[in-house]
């Protein structure tokens, strides 16, 4: 059997042991994504240090997740892929490149992928923000669009309450 | 030897061997069509109406009563829009709970599209319908109510009785989908004041592509399918004997041990339940304590989300389910969860473990056994567990 449920063998690696969870104390930077109401949350902690070279590179990374298979998996991905890189490296990370170290994700679940990569890019952000730095155009670009995604679930979620209390009153 | 433990019985059911040895000579040897008049043909009908009475006397009805379909959801289909346009001179007013399988929803939310008028009720926090509120939603021009039996979700028995009473003493007909309960708890017909109910082969041990629907005599419905006038004109198609022979044949060894079974699963189903709650922190049981389907269990778990526990009980050999297998590929949380009050993110982490005929207690302990450890390490990875 190559397939457990919808997933690779390698989707299932990751989410049996998957590397580098939990929370971290005194994290530099934190990215905090996803909604309960969909289903999938994701917590990703950053320690930034500077390399030889005098670089910024991600030394620890950590994440908590709540979600589906595929969340958790890909969360995975994305602390091993970052792991060591430098800040500008590791903003350039894409989703693409998480879903290729799985070996694939179903179509229903490319949207955990999405998530990992802002996971990470909002753990920048943060970093930066924090540090009172300019921030790169390029992950303020990311952040807006993670903002603009934010509201419209909010807004669905309200639909979701709305469509409850029409349940309850019959 | 990877284990192999089967807790999915209310997603399908395996054939029984009995079921398998009596449906086997219908291939090759009783092959004819039921409407030919040679031999063959004649061999055939008289299985087919042989069955037709078996499956009628579980539910306490009459051999014609019974229009045999291929699923459930073909039944169903045939229910709703089968009264709906056969009375819409009547009425065009249809009742439904809220937390019916989606066979029912869909059909009633096309129907809408059709100029029909749809109430749902609302259910309890135990996903029960209040037979008051039927009485209050009944109107002149309603024409059908349907509440199903038993809930394939978490299990809760509605109070079909009460219900039928009530549609019965208004005039208007009322359909009971008993997917889940037909051959796990007694159903009369008569005395629950039934005029339409669905039943299905392969939730009962019995093969796929094989099902029913109970029409009471003068009952006004049109059918959906219209050809060779087969089923009383109701359902034509040619009519799949060797899956209806097994059906019958299901039946049959499920009244024999009906309430022998119902008891077994009933202490095995209590036992699994009690201990989860005792053992497990933070976990909860959907639908009702008392008045639920003896081989349903029904939990969820808070900081973590279903499908991940799924796999993990997968891996480790048990076969469960989030809520309905239907519903596995959509994102969006369970109407069956949301209506009995859980919130989208509390119906996001349950889990329905549904026990039957082979389930032996020792699988209930590996369960009990793993399932904490299964819990505790999502939790572990969840932003939300406890610090």
């Amino acid at each position: 059997m190559n397939k457990i449920g919808p997933y690779t063998k390698k989707v299932i690696e990751y989410f049996k042991k998957p590397h580098n969870y939990g929370r971290m104390k005194n994290a530099d930077g934190v990215g905090k994504v996803g909604n309960l109401v969909c289903g999938d949350v994701m917590w990703l902690y950053i320690k930034v240090d500077k390399n030889k070279k005098g670089k910024e590179v991600i030394k620890n990374i950590k994440f908590e997740t709540f979600g589906c298979v595929a969340a958790i998996a890909t969360s995975s991905v994305i602390t091993d892929l970052a792991k060591g890189k430098t800040l500008e490296e590791a903003i350039k990370i894409e989703r693409q490149e998480i879903v290729k170290s799985l070996g694939g994700l179903p179509a229903i679940k490319i949207h955990c992928s999405v998530l990992a990569a802002s996971a990470l890019s909002e753990a920048i952000y943060d970093y930066f923000k924090k540090k009172q730095r300019k921030i790169p155009r390029e992950l303020e670009e990311k952040h807006q669009q993670i903002e603009k995604e934010k509201k419209i679930i909010s807004e669905k979620y309200k639909e979701w309450i709305k469509l409850e209390e029409k349940m309850h009153q019959g | 030897m990877r284990k192999k433990i089967y807790m999915d019985y209310a997603a399908t059911t395996p054939v029984d061997p009995r079921v398998v040895k009596a449906i086997l000579p219908y291939f090759s040897e009783k092959f004819g069509n039921t409407m030919s008049l040679h031999f063959f043909g004649q061999e055939a009908k008289e299985a087919l109406e042989e069955s037709r009475e078996v499956i009628a006397d579980l539910i306490k009805a009459k051999a014609n009563e019974i229009i045999f379909t291929s699923s459930a959801t073909e039944s169903n289909n045939l229910a709703l829009k089968g009264i709906a346009f056969a009375n819409k001179n009547k009425g065009r007013h249809i009742i439904i709970s809220s937390i019916e399988h989606p066979c029912i929803m869909e059909s009633a939310k096309w129907l809408e599209k059709e100029g029909f008028e749809i109430t749902r009720l609302r259910v309890d926090g135990y996903g029960q319908v209040d037979p008051d509120d039927i009485k209050k939603a009944i109107r002149k021009d309603t024409i059908l109510v349907s509440v199903m039996h038993a809930n394939n979700e978490i299990g809760t028995i509605e109070p079909i009785e009460e219900i039928g009473k009530i549609c019965r003493e208004k005039e208007v007909y009322f359909h009971t989908d008993a997917a889940q309960s037909f051959g796990k708890i007694s159903i009369d017909v008569d005395k629950m004041n039934i005029d339409l109910l669905t039943a299905s082969s392969h939730k009962m041990y019995g093969p796929k592509g094989a099902a029913c629907l109970f029409i009471r005599e003068g009952i006004k419905i049109i059918p959906l399918l219209h050809g060779g006038g087969h089923e009383s004109g109701l359902r034509s198609s040619t009519i799949n004997l060797a899956a209806i022979v097994g059906f019958a044949e299901a039946c049959e060894i499920c009244k024999k041990g009906i309430k022998k079974e119902s008891q077994r699963l009933t202490k095995l189903r209590d036992k699994l339940i009690k201990r989860v709650l005792d053992e497990i922190e933070e976990s909860y049981l959907n639908g009702h304590p008392k008045k639920r389907l003896p081989n349903n269990a029904n939990f969820w778990f808070k900081f973590i989300e279903g499908e991940s526990m799924v796999i993990q009980l997968d891996l480790l050999g048990i076969a469960a389910s989030t809520g309905s297998a239907c519903s596995s590929e959509k994102l969006e949380p369970s109407h069956v969860l949301l209506a009995i009050g859980l919130k989208p993110q509390e119906a996001h982490g349950s889990l329905r473990l549904s026990l039957g005929r082979w389930t032996k207690e020792k699988e209930i302990d590996y369960v009990l056994e793993v399932l904490p450890k299964v819990i505790k390490k999502l939790r572990e990875i969840s932003p939300f567990k406890k610090h």
